[in-house]
């Protein structure tokens, strides 16, 4: 990610903190999310909680917001003890939250929508309100606009409305740059600065450290729920801050220049029409992917992502059998199952309820997709050839787990996904599309993941990696194509471009919106 | 202090085989309320309901009886319920089952047609009427997105009036005093005896082999997997490329032969012709059956006991009790109900709630 | 009274009990929540509607002891469904088996007892006007109550800010709250009403439209009310039109004997099942239509962190 330009202003050092954490700690029957977690948030300040996935930092949100009470621990609000016992009550206080997964209702209008989080009677001045506030920290929004119809970004724009109209005091940000373009996030930088110089506070939770490096005055690190150091993050490099947050330096791929081969998985022309009405329309989709290469599709959420994975795996078939070519078959009309057979394994972006079975076990889930190898005789399951499969993945991928007779939803994100990422490899296909590899997952099991896709792109498979986080991305893939509104970038060398190339070509800027200003700026 | 719940990591399979005897105990408990509460002696009416009904040879060839139908049908619907596909119209397969291998009876029953062949053509008969029957829903579902509950139940209503036409109307017995029912059916066409001075006929023994071929169907083919895919995690069995149509199809067929089987089994044993009602509700008892049976071959066996120790207690109740017969049906929601409530233990733990503390 | 306006008025008879239920129900859906007990929560407000009404010659007393025999039983779903977060489906059932049984066990006594029950209204010179008197004045009270409930619950749904919420916990049940709203408690008011409603419906049965109680009288109109909110697609009018449509299917019987059609009672009497089957799969087709008009979370279970 590119350096952005100005540095934040600093608040006065001196005044009292708005917010004052001391001890928080918050059990959980499988983890400890929050051990004794100091933290305070001057007024005007924008302070960034820094941490991998699982550091605990949703939950302390969630305990600032009222969601989650914690177990031991006080929380200060402007000098004075306080108990948050609801949202609603942290709203009073003047706490304003957005979410990472936004907590919209896609068949209400966005007046409805705030409307429904807003605390006052006053309902028909709130489209008035609403054009206004959006306005003044340019997040335009049109109140009569039904949700379902608008992009990530848009939506975005309306859960940080909904909080602006309260006036709060300290606004908390969970993760809002992961459905941004590099455009848009500065965009929304701007905004967050201007709120911070109006002295609101800011909690800025993210991992991603560029952008805390670009915006935050000040940073307290989690790791496995506890504080591990604060800083000021502008005196920090990007190496430093990932010491302090996985206690070790950032884990780097290693590289074999790519020597591709022929085209395994060719899609040509592929017209989907979207199956959910809120989905989004498939038009004209042309790429390759060569045996040796692994090409990475970048892409807000809500661009075709998730149509495109269905068509290409087989969970949507399709009318002409030539849209998809398999190793030079045919493959458009073949279901999942069939495609499968044919050479292809795929990792979904779901772990639980789509890549694996929740209540099943390890092993019955291995017997998901797994058909060869003896695991079914004429019809009848082998347990022990299911258990023995089971049981190789699991040594093979690090899978830490009491047994394989665990039920897969008592694993861990970075453990389950470990296993599914273990067994789709272990089928030796010839073509594997991995959807969000390592979304939700902690740090070790990431690279983990990222070493075994170029791994497995070394020994010759041909590897399609769909996902949201453009630096890992840029990082694995040989070559990179854009998803926007259902259209597909022409694949480019990924030394031969930068995330600012990208981020125009995610807002679809080679198509200029009515306005007649750059469809990056609008957003 | 408060009682909440929180999500266990594991399912418990300990929690999962106890949650149906917790139940039935909760039940026991229930009726005894319930008898005190209608000025009978508690243990007398225990007595009466649960222990005399079962107290004779006969008795037990009662129980037997009576759960042959409940444990076929019972076997057929859990197949479709363990993959999410509701079949709530047993009863009116039953009833189309019934009509099949009945007519069947009644066309050949008078000619020289030997047992051995035509009981086995009225089962068949029966099944795929049962199956016919079961399509309709499925189709609806596969083709048209139908919720196959409603439908199926509608035709419940359509098969019980069918039948109703045909043994006031065509079928019915010319020398039978003008009641509504059919002819009696030919001796070729009834099951035989399976213990001597009672009515526990062969049916018993298909039923226990139905419950076997279930059992190897479910827990050892591929399919029975899938199906229980499709019943967990749609999108994981659309993922893995299990066909979801073919699973609603399987789903309603088998839970449609079974009845229809069950069906035959009422007409050519202890009822012996058509009547307006051939069962006492088994279609729907049954879905009681599956559910405390765990929707596991082995379990549905058992449970099919219980419910036909449910059944005998009404009647005995009836008799000697003076209650109504509808004390059963009463049972019979009351145990689903407390499996139910009882079935949170198998993915939740109770915990008591100690307050926030604050510093 | 000439045929025509006899036959609006039976259909609208014969459709109320369908549309107290499936207004219930609509609901209770809308809150995310599927009640398929619908069935057996009608029968019992039905059989002690009649009871009540019988032992104290109040038929008005009647119907509220019915509706809060259906809301209670309907608590019991909602403790298992909601609170244990046992399957929706399953729960619903398990009501309808049991309301069945229940009803059945407490209304032995009474099959053969008649009562007086509840009879059209009779407004002074306004029910005597020609064709308009009997159409808009000669209605069985409940008639009225089941039209200002349409009313209400219109009105509830779409213009209030409770009704709001409903429905957004209907849409998400997690987003509703992480907003803070309490989608349980919400849930469980929508259930008894639904209940309530359903007991009414059950009443009328039992004390306005044919006074009496035989076992199981209302034959399957408890799942027609469901099949008639996926019907409606969930819009309050539209529950108001199936429901009157249905009313005069089920009068075919009656209305092909006065024809003198020569057809045999029991096939006649198939039609309203039949075409609940028809409509059921003509609506359910249309799946966009469903998907912008179901609610979201319907029937899955909300397990709150």
């Amino acid at each position: 990610m590119a350096a952005p330009s100005n540095p934040p202003a600093t608040p006065a050092a001196d005044a009292a903190p708005r917010l004052a954490l001391s001890g928080i700690t918050k059990r959980y029957p499988a983890v400890l999310a929050n051990d004794h977690v100091d933290l305070d948030v001057l007024p005007g300040e924008i302070h960034a909680v820094l941490g991998e996935n699982g550091a605990g930092k949703s939950t302390l949100m969630k305990i600032i917001y009222g969601v989650v009470k914690p177990d031991a621990g006080t929380v200060r609000w402007q000098g004075s003890i306080v108990q948050i016992a609801n949202p609603a009550q942290a709203r009073k206080l003047g706490i304003g939250m957005v979410f990472q997964h936004f907590s919209l209702f896609d068949t209400l209008t966005v007046a409805e929508n705030i409307r429904l989080a807003v605390d006052d009677a006053d309902a028909k001045s709130l489209p008035a309100r609403i054009r206004d506030v959006s306005q003044r920290y340019g997040l335009p929004l049109d109140p009569r606009r039904h949700v379902h119809t608008m992009s990530v970004g848009e939506r975005q724009r309306v859960e940080i409305v909904r909080c602006l109209l309260q006036k709060p005091r300290l606004l908390i940000m969970d993760e809002p740059t992961s459905v941004l373009t590099p455009q848009a996030v500065l965009s929304l930088f701007d905004t967050l600065r201007t709120l911070a110089a109006e002295g609101c506070s800011i909690l800025y939770i993210s991992h991603k450290l560029d952008e805390i490096r670009a915006l935050c005055h000040r940073a307290t690190v989690l790791r496995a729920g506890k504080v591990t150091g604060q800083c000021d993050p502008r005196h920090e490099t990007a190496a430093s801050l990932a010491r302090m947050m996985i206690g070790a330096d950032l884990p780097h791929p290693r590289h074999r220049e790519a020597t591709a081969g022929a085209p395994a998985l060719v899609v040509d022309a592929l017209d989907v029409r979207a199956a959910d009405p809120f989905g989004t329309t498939l038009r004209g989709i042309s790429f390759a992917v060569h045996a040796g290469e692994i090409v990475g599709i970048a892409g807000v959420s809500g661009n075709g992502q998730k149509e495109l994975l269905a068509a290409l795996s087989g969970e949507r078939t399709q009318a002409r059998k030539n849209a998809i070519v398999l190793c030079g078959k045919p493959a458009g009309r073949l279901g999942a199952a069939a495609r499968r057979r044919r050479g292809l394994a795929f990792v979904p972006e779901e772990r639980l309820g789509r890549g694996a079975v929740p209540e099943m076990s390890l092993a019955e889930n291995a017997l998901l997709t797994t058909r060869g190898g003896g695991l079914v005789r004429r019809g009848f399951i082998s347990a022990d050839a299911v258990r023995a499969c089971a049981a190789k993945i699991i040594a093979a991928f690090g899978v830490r787990t009491p047994d394989p007779e665990a039920a897969a939803r008592s694993l861990s994100g970075g453990n389950l996904q470990k296993f599914i990422v273990g067994r789709e490899i272990s089928q030796q296909p010839k073509v594997l599309i991995a959807a969000q590899p390592t979304w939700g997952v902690d740090v070790g099991a990431s690279a983990q993941i990222r070493q075994a896709l170029i791994d497995l792109r070394d020994q010759g498979v041909a590897v399609l990696v769909v996902s949201e986080e453009l630096d890992e991305l840029m990082e694995i893939s040989d070559r990179l194509a854009v998803i926007a509104q259902g259209r597909l970038s022409d694949p480019r060398p990924a030394h031969a471009t930068s995330a600012e190339e990208i981020g125009l070509l995610m807002a679809g800027a080679h198509r200029t919106q009515g306005t007649g200003m750059p469809a990056a700026v609008a957003g | 202090m408060r009682l909440f719940l929180e999500a266990r990591p594991q399912p418990s399979r300990i929690a999962a085989w106890t949650a149906p005897l917790l139940a039935t105990a909760a039940t026991l408990v229930v009726g005894f309320i319930v008898f005190k509460a209608l000025g009978r002696n508690p243990l007398a009416a225990f007595n009466a309901f649960f222990v005399q009904p079962v107290a004779s040879r006969y008795g037990i060839a009662e129980l037997l009886l009576k759960a042959t139908p409940l444990m076929v049908i019972a076997t057929g619907l859990a197949i479709g319920y363990r993959a999410n596909v509701w079949n709530i119209g047993a009863e009116g397969q039953l009833t189309m089952g019934a009509i099949a291998g009945g007519g069947l009876a009644l066309w050949l029953g008078e000619s020289e047609w030997p047992s051995a062949a035509l009981l086995p053509l009225m089962f068949v008969a029966g099944a795929l009427a049962g199956m016919a029957w079961a399509a309709i829903p499925a189709w609806l579902r596969t083709r048209f997105n139908a919720n196959e509950i409603l439908t199926s139940l509608m035709l419940v209503y359509v098969a019980t009036l069918y039948l109703s036409w045909l043994v006031h109307g065509p079928w019915r017995d010319p020398e039978g005093y003008n009641f509504p029912q059919s002819k009696l059916f030919g001796d070729a066409a009834l099951l035989p005896n399976l213990l001597a001075e009672t009515r526990l006929n062969v049916g018993f023994l298909l039923a226990l082999a139905i419950v076997g071929v279930a059992w190897v169907f479910v827990r050892r083919h591929i399919v029975g997997f899938e199906m229980r895919v499709a019943g967990l995690a749609p999108a994981a069995a659309n993922y893995a490329g299990i066909d979801a149509r073919r699973n609603v199809w399987l789903g309603m067929l088998a839970g449609g032969a079974c009845a229809g089987i069950a069906g035959v089994g009422e007409a050519a044993g202890p009822i012996g012709q058509l009547l307006p009602s051939m069962s006492p509700g088994y279609g729907f008892a049954a879905i009681i059956v599956a559910f405390v049976g765990r929707l596991h071959p082995l379990g549905v066996a058992l449970a099919s006991v219980l419910m036909s120790l449910l059944y005998l207690g009404g009647e005995s109740a009836q008799m000697n009790l003076a209650l109504p017969s509808a004390v059963t049906g009463l049972f019979q929601g009351t145990l689903l109900f407390l499996l139910l409530a009882a079935d949170v233990l198998v993915n939740y733990r109770v915990r008591v709630a100690r307050r926030a503390v604050a510093a | 009274m000439d045929t025509v306006t006899q036959l609006v008025l039976l259909s609208l008879a014969a459709g109320t009990p369908l549309v107290f239920a499936a207004l219930g129900e609509l609901v209770v859906e809308k809150s995310g929540v599927l009640n398929l007990g619908v069935e057996g929560m009608m029968l019992v407000g039905a059989v002690v509607s009649f009871i009540v009404a019988a032992r104290t010659q109040s038929p008005w007393l009647g119907v509220a002891a019915g509706a809060t025999a259906a809301a209670a039983l309907s608590v019991v779903f909602a403790v298992i469904a909601l609170t244990l977060r046992a399957n929706q489906v399953a729960t619903g059932l398990a009501l309808s088996l049991f309301g069945v049984g229940l009803s059945a066990f407490a209304g032995r006594d009474y099959m053969s007892v008649v009562i007086e029950g509840m009879t059209p209204v009779h407004v002074p010179v306004l029910s005597d006007l020609p064709v308009v008197g009997k159409l808009v004045f000669g209605h069985n009270p409940l008639v009225y109550v089941s039209w200002v409930l349409f009313a209400a619950v219109q009105l509830f749904l779409f213009r209030t800010r409770v009704g709001l919420v409903l429905r957004a916990v209907g849409e998400s049940p997690q987003s509703a709250h992480a907003i803070g709203y309490h989608v349980i408690a919400i849930r469980y008011a929508a259930v008894v009403f639904g209940g309530a409603c359903a007991g009414v419906g059950g009443a009328f049965l039992a004390i306005a439209y044919t006074p009496s109680w035989v076992e199981g009288m209302t034959a399957g109109r408890g799942w027609i009310a469901l099949a008639l909110v996926v019907f409606a697609t969930w819009k309050p009018w539209r529950v108001l039109v199936g429901a009157y449509l249905f009313g005069s299917v089920t009068l075919a019987q009656f209305q092909a004997q006065a024809a003198g059609v020569d057809v045999p009672s029991q096939l006649l009497a198939m039609l309203p099942y039949l075409a609940t089957i028809v409509v059921l799969a003509l609506i359910s087709r249309d799946a966009m239509a469903i998907r912008l008009n179901a609610p979201a979370s319907l029937g899955k279970p909300y397990h709150p962190e």
